[in-house]
């Protein structure tokens, strides 16, 4: 059963900060409510006041310029999976959505509402972090802007402080020859991932040689986390078949995966390494096409 | 402390007071008595309590019915036109659609969505439609050939 709480429905991010002020820590936000209502029902979270933002319309944009892509921290799942924008600038940001939950799930819910929930198996964080995406955060006493890589901190714990509030992502405009790619492996097509492997190749030009590479996995550590001794193993060299199993196996041991009911701490490593490679594959396929 | 809810479910409208922790799907079935509406995981996970709200498809027991204050709301009981079902429904009939029938009003409203959104899906864009409504009886594929019918003009929606 969920417990009572006061409810305030702000139509504006003023008004929200507002709030959040007010109640610190004895407030939770509210946007889609997907993944928080039933971790209220569960009685895992009873906040005392609930500020629910699904409201503050200026939240809820996708704008694109020379510099990159600004979401607000509202767009719906649905909404960023259907953008022809996205579709054709940032196809991974499309593909991922497409997996995340069921239809119903991405009608309602939000992507910042994906992020900062903080469940180190969603879909949107480690690719935001192949993407090198920026978090904006406003308090009362202003913004603050923060790479998504250091956005997640542990289960359910991410980098906002009482009184803050997620309003926007910004991704920088791809450099040429890149490529970016995400799988999971889960066993129900609309489930989280057993594990979420993103990675992003940018190619030097004409050379073919591996300019910059982000590795981020899902699911295999408290929270989603970039694989840097897997990137390092690419980085500057011309990525081999055997240059990129090195890679997946330099992921699979910088992870740090548990064992749940989805999969033991030995199936999630084998998992990482073998989506490692297989994504750098696609996004070296990606990236030459570019 | 109760919170105006107004909105409007199946074309009639309603002003009503509801607590702010009440759930779309209690507000559905407990309070107007729409019961087509089913509980059942109560979790986002099994889809039998989807209903549409401004044409998309939602899941009732994930969102608080405060959420819903202005909506347009479509339950399964407004499928029908009088005493004319919806095709989809007639479609269901015909093809054996369900078994125990717990998850038919959800996977009905799922595919009504689906249907206002692309009115000719491929059975791959059906299958992905009901991705979010599991079937414990499976009868996945009779459903799909019903609404394969659908799309093929096979029913037609009452005037």
């Amino acid at each position: 059963m969920i417990k009572d709480f006061e409810h305030f429905a702000p139509k504006t991010l003023k008004e929200a900060l507002t709030l959040l002020d007010k109640y610190q820590d004895d407030c939770k936000v509210i946007c889609g409510g997907q993944s928080l209502l039933i971790l209220m029902r569960q009685g895992l979270v009873a906040p005392k006041y609930l500020v629910d933002i699904k409201g503050i319309s200026e939240l809820s944009y996708i704008k694109d310029d020379k510099d990159g892509l600004k979401i607000g921290a509202l767009t719906t799942h649905r909404t960023i999976e259907k953008s022809p924008l996205i579709k054709k600038k940032y196809p991974v940001l499309a593909e991922m959505e497409t997996r995340l939950a069921s239809i119903q799930t991405r009608n309602w819910g939000s992507i910042g509402g994906n992020i900062c929930h903080g469940d180190p198996a969603g879909d949107p964080a480690p690719v935001l972090i192949a993407l090198d995406a920026t978090l904006t955060v406003a308090g009362t006493k202003g913004e603050r802007n923060m790479p998504a890589e250091d956005f997640t901190l542990d289960y359910f714990e991410v980098a906002l402080e009482p009184g803050e509030l997620l309003t926007e992502i910004q991704i920088p405009a791809p450099p040429p020859r890149t490529g970016t790619v995400y799988t999971k492996f889960n066993i129900i097509e609309s489930d989280l991932a057993t594990v979420g492997v993103a990675v992003s190749v940018t190619l030097g030009s004409g050379d073919g040689v591996c300019q910059d590479v982000r590795i981020a996995l899902g699911a295999a550590a408290p929270m989603a986390m970039r694989a840097k001794k897997a990137e390092a193993v690419l980085k500057g060299k011309k990525i081999t078949d055997a240059l990129l199993a090195e890679a997946g196996e330099k992921a699979s041991t910088e992870a740090e995966p548990i064992s749940d009911i989805a999969a033991s701490e030995e199936y999630r490593r084998e998992l990482v390494k073998v989506l490692v490679k297989r994504m750098g594959n696609e996004a070296l396929a990606r990236a030459k096409r570019a | 402390m109760k919170k105006e809810l107004k909105f409007k479910v199946n074309g009639q409208p309603y002003d009503i007071y509801v607590k702010p922790k009440t759930l779309l799907v209690e507000v559905l079935r407990d309070h107007l008595g729409l019961t087509g509406t089913k509980r059942g995981c109560n979790s986002s996970s099994c889809g039998a309590c989807t209903v549409m709200l401004n044409g998309m498809a939602v899941k009732s027991c994930s969102m608080l019915a405060l959420q819903a204050n202005g909506a347009d709301i479509m339950t399964v009981e407004g499928l029908a036109k009088g005493n004319k079902l919806h095709p989809l429904q007639e479609a269901f009939l015909d093809h054996g659609s369900y078994q125990c029938g717990f998850c038919t009003s959800g996977m009905l409203m799922a595919l009504r969505a689906l249907l206002e959104e692309n009115p000719k899906p491929t059975k791959e864009q059906i299958k992905e439609g009901i991705d979010g409504n599991i079937c414990r009886c499976t009868g996945y594929n009779s459903i799909i050939r019903a609404v394969t019918a659908v799309v093929k003009g096979e029913y037609k929606e009452a005037k």
